[in-house]
């Protein structure tokens, strides 16, 4: 009790240098749960977008579709069957039919994929309602992102020719007017893509019923089972990409918890050699009027937990503010980040956990505890005659 | 005198009948391109004369031709393409690539109808090997003029599913059996590819293209030209030059 009594005198009469370092390990605080939570917010905002915009609840794959492999959707397409079918007429699933194709925007050729769509789906949230609304019955109603609207120069209103092969190999060629740009942040239903009706698409490939993905509902309780021409991608496998990169930026976020960590723990660390150096004789009259080698360090080990807990309450005190408004608010991102190949919303909002506020305070006071203890340890070796004297090596 | 009309009549119908009957059906006038086109065997030197957005390059080759299912060719200029080869067994086609690459790959599939070399050329294009008697009904519909040349014009239409032109139209030189201009149709009836015969030039008793002009007519390119520099014909072409061995040599 007289050491943490003593610890606690010791700290209040520090002044100045006790606020440096309440300051210092406070920022450390508030700014890891800030970094971590813009991380944790940005994987759950772009997990939910790539659901809601083009993997839904899992998806149908005919067997030989390989996303990777434009060449793949010459053969990756069939009849849709009948249990799909089922759920597509009610409103649980929808089909797309993939194809390459060739567009001359300014006269320049340029590969592109093709994606037929039913304008009436409800499972994935892009407009193609507008592809139904289109007058012009002379040309294929388009629909493209921002990124496909900014590598073609193309604008709604716009025609461009487009070639292509229907599934027998016979070359076919038409217009396609783009109807809509659409300002989506999700690169795979953007870049390189036009999306069109999927009747549209069925016609110009002669390939009638056939489908190549089959997307469902999310969190739909009963998928039915795959077949051998029709398999099921489940979560894991459609996001796995997405956490893979997820898990690459996360590293970027524990090097940010790092330095931020080292940083505060440096300035705790140096006060703390500084201040067993300057306090010398006291530590030698502590110890000659009969306190033992280890009380001396359980005392300043204690007054670097008495920083910590006062580092904490000074950061939840100006930092909670902070931290609430900016995940009520968010944090608008760069321009520049639209060319990322990584999903991302131009407004990011931070999302901070109670898990995360307890593992950052329990991480940085085990820290604190620990960079106190280093200095103070070396103080068990001392002999209270060479403290009186002020010898410590 | 008022039997003049009648004659007249007589002799208009006359030479109209006979005029029609000399008119040639499709299907000869295919065979008659074919008999100039198809070379038995022969070693060909060749250019092709690629005009880019960025720019115009050209390729120099030697060909080893045999009937319409065999050719190996081989690259030996500019210096980035030299060693290069190509070996085509039927509708199959090999590339070989030399050192560091020191591979064969085999181009089938989708993978024919990819560009030779950045050309308006595909592999499809040059190893389609169908005769078209086999692949289109044909009809002369007429005649027309091309670079002061008389010309059957004749139309193409498929009777199979699975080719790539589903209609193509030609502009047959009515003395010398080459097509001068043809132009190749999408199923929409969108013309997107064309050729023009510029010069030709005799070879034994036969006709045959010296430089042809190929558009992609969907793009704003100059297009490719096709230049027959020379033809060796009947040439000793030993039968181990089309074979997979002979590309590495």
């Amino acid at each position: 009790m007289l050491v943490l009594k003593l610890a606690f005198r010791n700290i209040t009469h520090a002044g100045l240098r006790t606020w440096l370092n309440v300051i210092v390990l406070s920022f450390a605080f508030v700014l890891i749960v800030l970094t971590e939570g813009l991380y944790d917010g940005m994987s759950e905002q772009v997990k939910d977008a790539e659901i809601d915009s083009s993997v839904g609840g899992g998806q149908f794959w005919q067997k030989d579709y390989d996303p990777n492999d434009p060449f793949s959707f010459e053969t990756a397409h069939s009849e849709i069957p009948v249990d799909l079918k089922k759920e597509i007429e009610r409103d649980n699933a929808s089909a797309v039919l993939i194809a390459s194709a060739s567009i001359f925007p300014r006269n320049l050729i340029q590969s592109v994929t093709l994606k037929g769509i039913d304008p009436d789906q409800k499972i994935v949230n892009l407009p193609v309602t507008v592809l139904k609304e289109e007058q012009d019955t002379n040309a294929i109603p388009g629909l493209i992102g921002f990124r496909m609207a900014k590598s073609t120069g193309l604008q709604a209103g716009d025609y461009v020719s487009a070639r292509w092969r229907n599934i027998k190999g016979t070359f076919d060629a038409g217009d396609i007017k783009i109807v809509k740009v659409i300002n989506i942040n999700i690169p795979s239903v953007d870049k390189g893509q036009i999306w069109i009706p999927l009747e549209s698409l069925r016609t110009m490939m002669q390939a009638p019923g056939q489908a190549t993905v089959i997307t469902f509902k999310k969190n739909l309780s009963r998928i039915p089972s795959g077949s051998r021409e029709w398999i099921f991608k489940d979560h894991n496998y459609l996001l796995k990409d997405l956490n893979e990169n997820i898990s690459r930026k996360r590293l970027y976020s524990n090097f940010m918890f790092s330095l931020l960590l080292g940083i505060a723990l440096l300035a705790v660390f140096d006060t703390q050699v500084l201040s067993i150096f300057r306090r010398r004789k006291e530590i030698g009259t502590l110890m000659a009027l009969g306190m033992t080698k280890w009380s001396v360090i359980i005392l300043f080990t204690l007054e670097g937990c008495l920083l910590g807990i006062l580092a904490f309450i000074t950061g939840f005190m100006y930092g909670y503010p902070i931290l609430a408004y900016l995940a009520k608010e968010g944090i608008v991102l760069p321009r520049m980040i639209e060319q990322s190949q990584f999903a991302i919303l131009l407004v990011l909002y931070p999302k901070y956990g109670l898990k995360l506020y307890i593992v950052t305070a329990l991480i940085l006071f085990i820290s604190v505890i620990i960079v106190s203890f280093l200095p103070a340890h070396r103080i068990a070796k001392l002999k209270p005659t060479d403290a009186l004297k002020g010898k410590l090596s | 005198m008022k039997k003049a009309p009648a004659i007249i009549i007589f002799f208009i119908i006359t030479y109209t009948i006979i005029g029609f009957a000399q008119v040639p059906s499709g299907l000869d006038v295919l065979m008659k391109i074919d008999k100039n086109l198809v070379l038995d065997k022969a070693i060909s030197y060749t250019t092709i004369i690629i005009h880019g957005r960025t720019g115009t390059r050209s390729i120099k080759s030697k060909n080893w031709i045999e009937g319409k299912d065999k050719a190996f060719v081989e690259y030996t200029d500019p210096p980035r393409e030299k060693g290069k080869k190509m070996l085509r067994l039927g509708n199959q086609v090999w590339n070989y690539y030399p050192e560091p690459t020191d591979r064969i790959i085999t181009i089938s599939g989708h993978l024919l109808r990819q560009s030779v070399m950045g050309s308006d050329l595909s592999y499809e294009d040059i190893t389609e090997n169908r005769k078209l008697t086999d692949m289109y009904d044909a009809k002369v519909t007429g005649s027309e003029m091309i670079n002061n040349r008389n010309c059957y014009v004749v139309e193409l239409s498929s009777k199979l599913d699975d080719i790539a032109y589903h209609s193509r139209k030609l502009w047959v030189d009515k003395e010398r059996w080459l097509p001068l201009k043809e132009i190749r149709y999408a199923k929409s009836g969108r013309p997107i590819k064309q050729s023009e015969l510029l010069e030709v030039f005799s070879l034994e008793n036969r006709w045959y293209p010296k430089r042809i002009l190929y558009h992609d007519l969907m793009q704003n390119g100059n297009g490719t030209e096709y230049i027959v520099e020379s033809v060796e014909l009947h040439a000793a072409i030993a039968e181990s030059q089309f074979t997979k061995a002979a590309l590495k040599k």
